[in-house]
């Protein structure tokens, strides 16, 4: 815990680079008049707050979104689950908040297997990426915490890659890669391919996981956009662990390699 | 035929009362004669009264927010060189403004919040006080947050103090607008979170363009071709949608002008009556050398006056088509009140091409225009305009002194565009697109109106050449939804745009972004650098388009803070603007003005000096 008290601080603010991330959001105050010829006639103090309006009004607001990627029953052979993975944010063009949180639950006994949340300064540093710094704790299954630096944003050919490399308080290195792609069929009809691996610098035994890439999910969502905002959903998803990973998991009576189908939500706002 | 017109003036010279029917401007007789459905106000002074009000439109109900309980608002007929006094009172809860778009008024009367005044508070009356400077066909609108897509907007009419050139024997008053159900703050959110999601036009894998190639790779969408689309927009002619049929009646062989007021938040109409012909005499309120065309785009804020002459007893189709043709709104020309004209289906929607990305080598219709022969900073033998033509200028780069020039050349200010969050700067080589008549017109089977035709009808009054160059680029990232000019929102300005009062310069606005841009300028005029020479058509909303180079000569006058910026709403609130600040002569930080020199190249056009022959 020592590790992480020390390490997070120092990864989030320094990421800010403009003395953190609370003040970065708070737009600076313009210091000399960059127009003025109406003081004159109304008074440079009501002028000051109608020109700082007008300029906050040009581009200056700040948002809040969430949005649930999936929010789906699993059917598999082994154990039928409950899966979420969202994310929610506030800010303004550049700098933002963020808030992650994936995991599932048992549909069979209603216990939560996996929950993770991660909260997370963003930084716009291109075009198309942002880079994400901040903490992501583990609910279950061990209450692990963890540093985390990542990568998101939109590659050539229209792919969402997300990249982040954790660091958690017992000193493991892991990392996970995720691309999404949108494939319209019609304006409303879209399939989501998508790709997540997880890779790891070391063999963490405790979350039997072993070293090098741990395990790749792939899936296929068919969502219908009744809204833009709000798209019911279809699919199905190939799990599969490997390496160390898949023996430990397989020493264990469990499937190194699962299909599931899925029914889901995907909605935001 | 009746010169209606002229009969009015000796009326009224020879001390007549308006008595008859017949001598009634055709905006005061009854609403079979004209303007149907609009209300109407004239006189010098006039009581606004903004509020929200229930409104019913497409047979569905909402709230609009606007001016004295109509959607638009009032038609403001004033007559040039009157004094007129406007009472505007808010009956919001927030604040609110009216600026006379257009209307060359002092700069504390513009009425935009920040910049001439600190805004109308609820509950408070402004008193707009002003003489009527100029004639012609304008609006207003609301400058304060998103209120104009709620419906705060109107008609102006001034009628010219001298006879008009243009004789007519009625009129009708025509405001353009995009209406929404979704709330605009909403609007905006939906464009900021997921800057696609009111596009039903993207590619999809029957139609896949734009997923590969240099599309793909710059993450950009040759279907992006507007960011709010008919899918939330209803269109609407004088606050009715095609279903509300607004019905304009004429009686064959009469000629009847058509003022078409572009008072959309997002929405660039493509406009036609197909089948009759229209002779456009008036751009932005402003008399042109009449030109006869099929169909025209008009930019947000644009306005346009048509006659169109009928002979034919039938109804006309009167359309408003988006830019993206997701929607359009259809009005009825009849020999009859209550006929309605079959509405024409939408065309297929257009695809942007490599040249909108600035992309395009090789020959471009472009190429030809002569913007370059006029006199500006650029020198004889060190033709600017011949630079971009050719493909040297890249754009962002700034501009070195010609060595071969002559000793003196004109200051050319630049800014280094960066590419950032902000910016992505596809435009890789802007080029004047003057001789195009704009998105999804360039292979129509009739006329269309291109900027490089228009002419002014009255020479330009000043003939300096521009005494220095100010270049801006338009500038985006779609993706985030943000935009700006020179890769700067409004939000992040420190210092307006510096005019000196007296001097006369050049702006060049060169777009960077895959969409066209209504750019504004208050409180003065751009003559347009279109090849006209002196008879530069002169506007106060200039649409760049997509990869395009446009330059404006501005004589600075009217000393103040102006607002610039891009006319489509979302555009402005997300930073496209800036203020440009007139300095007065006196300011210490004014350079002085050289005395204006004689200029030698003077393009008298006899033909357009014809004052009464345009008008047959």
């Amino acid at each position: 815990m020592n590790l992480v008290k020390r390490i997070l601080p120092a990864l989030v603010f320094s990421s800010a680079g403009i003395g953190g991330p609370l003040n970065a959001i708070a737009q600076e105050t313009h210091q000399s008049p960059p127009w003025n010829q109406a003081d004159a006639l109304h008074g440079a103090d009501v002028m000051a707050d109608a020109r700082q309006r007008v300029l906050a009004e040009g581009g200056d607001q700040k948002h809040f979104y969430v949005m649930f990627n999936q929010l789906e029953a699993q059917f598999a052979e082994a154990e039928d689950r409950f899966a979420w993975n969202g994310q929610a944010w506030y800010g303004g063009d550049l700098n933002k908040l963020w808030v992650k949180s994936e995991g599932h639950a048992s549909l069979t006994d209603g216990g939560v297997e996996e929950a993770e949340i991660q909260a997370l300064y963003s930084r716009a540093v291109a075009p198309f990426w942002d880079i994400q710094a901040g903490l992501r704790y583990d609910i279950e299954p061990d209450g692990l915490a963890h540093a985390v630096i990542a990568l998101n944003g939109l590659a050539p050919y229209w792919f969402e890659v997300e990249t982040a490399a954790f660091l958690s308080e017992q000193g493991d290195l892991t990392a996970r890669i995720e691309a999404e792609y949108e494939m319209l069929l019609t304006q409303r009809l879209i399939l989501q391919p998508s790709i997540e691996a997880e890779l790891s610098a070391q063999p963490v035994p405790d979350r039997e996981t072993g070293s090098g890439l741990t395990s790749i999910s792939a899936g296929l969502r068919l969502r219908y956009e009744v809204r833009r905002e709000f798209a019911p959903y279809l699919g199905l998803e190939w799990h599969s662990a490997f390496g160390d990973t898949r023996d430990m998991i397989e020493a264990t009576g469990e499937d190194g390699e699962e299909i599931v189908f899925l029914v889901g939500l995907r909605a935001w706002y | 035929m009746i010169n209606r017109r002229h009969l009015l003036h000796s009326a009224l010279g020879a001390g007549a009362v308006l008595g008859s029917a017949k001598l009634l401007p055709a905006w005061a007789r009854s609403a079979s004669a004209g303007n149907l459905g609009i209300a109407s106000l004239s006189g010098t002074r006039f009581d606004l009264d903004i509020d929200r009000f229930p409104v019913r439109i497409n047979g569905r109900d909402g709230m609009a927010t606007g001016i004295n309980g109509t959607l638009p608002g009032p038609l403001l007929r004033f007559r040039e060189g009157d004094d007129v006094t406007l009472n505007v009172t808010n009956r919001l809860q927030e604040d609110t403004s009216i600026h006379w778009h257009g209307l060359l008024v002092p700069f504390h009367m513009d009425g935009v919040p920040g910049l001439s005044f600190p805004g109308i508070r609820p509950g408070e009356t402004f008193k707009y006080q002003f003489k009527v400077p100029q004639n012609g066909t304008y609006w207003y609108h609301s400058h304060s947050g998103l209120q104009e897509q709620l419906g705060h907007y109107g008609p102006i009419v001034i009628d010219p103090a001298e006879p008009d050139p243009v004789l007519y024997d009625r009129e009708y008053v025509l405001v353009l607008s995009d209406w929404s159900f979704t709330h605009p703050h909403r609007i905006f959110a939906q464009l900021k979170k997921n800057p696609e999601s009111l596009n039903y036009n993207r590619p999809t894998l029957s139609n896949p363009v734009g997923l590969g190639g240099m599309w793909g790779q710059m993450r950009m969408s040759p279907r992006d071709i507007a960011d709010v689309s008919g899918e939330t927009y209803t269109y609407l002619i004088n606050g009715h949608a095609t279903a509300d049929n607004f019905n304009m009646v004429f009686q064959p062989g009469e000629r009847v002008r058509l003022r078409i007021i572009n008072a959309s938040a997002m929405t660039l109409f493509n406009v036609r009556l197909p089948g009759l012909p229209m002779t456009v005499v008036q751009a932005d309120g402003l008399n042109i050398q009449p030109v006869e065309t099929d169909e025209f785009q008009m930019g947000v804020a644009e306005t346009y006056d048509v006659i169109v002459a009928p002979t034919e007893a039938r109804a006309y189709a009167f359309v408003a088509e988006s830019i993206d043709r997701t929607g359009q709104a259809v009005a009825t020309l009849g020999p009859r009140a209550g006929m309605k004209a079959t509405a024409p289906a939408l065309r297929p929607v257009p695809i942007l091409t490599m040249r909108d990305m600035g992309m395009a080598h090789g020959d471009m219709p472009g190429m030809s225009h002569d913007a370059g022969s006029e006199s500006g900073p650029a020198q004889p033998g060190h033709d600017m305009s011949g630079h971009d033509m050719s493909g040297h200028d890249m754009g962002a780069m700034p501009m070195k002194p010609d060595p071969d020039g002559p000793a003196i050349q004109p200051v050319r200010i630049e800014a280094d565009i960066k590419r950032g969050p902000g910016v992505v700067n596809v435009a890789a080589m802007a080029m004047s697109r003057l001789e195009e008549p704009g998105i999804g017109l360039e292979d129509m089977p009739h006329r269309t109106l291109t900027y490089s035709q228009l002419r002014a009808l009255d020479m330009n009054e000043d003939h300096r050449p521009p005494g220095r160059e100010i270049v801006i680029h338009l500038t985006s990232n779609m993706e985030r939804y943000m935009w700006s000019f020179d890769g700067v929102k409004f939000s992040e300005v420190t210092q307006s745009i510096k005019f000196y009062e007296g001097e006369r310069l050049r702006l060049t606005l060169i777009n960077d972004t895959m969409m066209p841009h209504p750019i504004h300028l208050h409180g003065m005029f751009f003559d347009l650098v279109n090849g006209g020479g002196h008879h530069k058509p002169r506007k106060h909303t200039v649409t760049v388009k997509p990869a395009d180079k446009v330059s404006v000569d501005i004589t600075a006058e009217h000393v103040g803070d102006w607002a610039f910026h891009c006319h489509l709403l979302y555009h402005m609130h997300a930073g496209m603007m800036q203020v440009v600040s007139v300095l007065p002569a006196a300011h210490p930080e004014h350079p002085g003005v050289p005395e204006p020199e004689p200029d030698a190249d003077m393009h008298m056009d006899h033909q357009a000096m014809n004052h009464g022959g345009h008008a047959q």
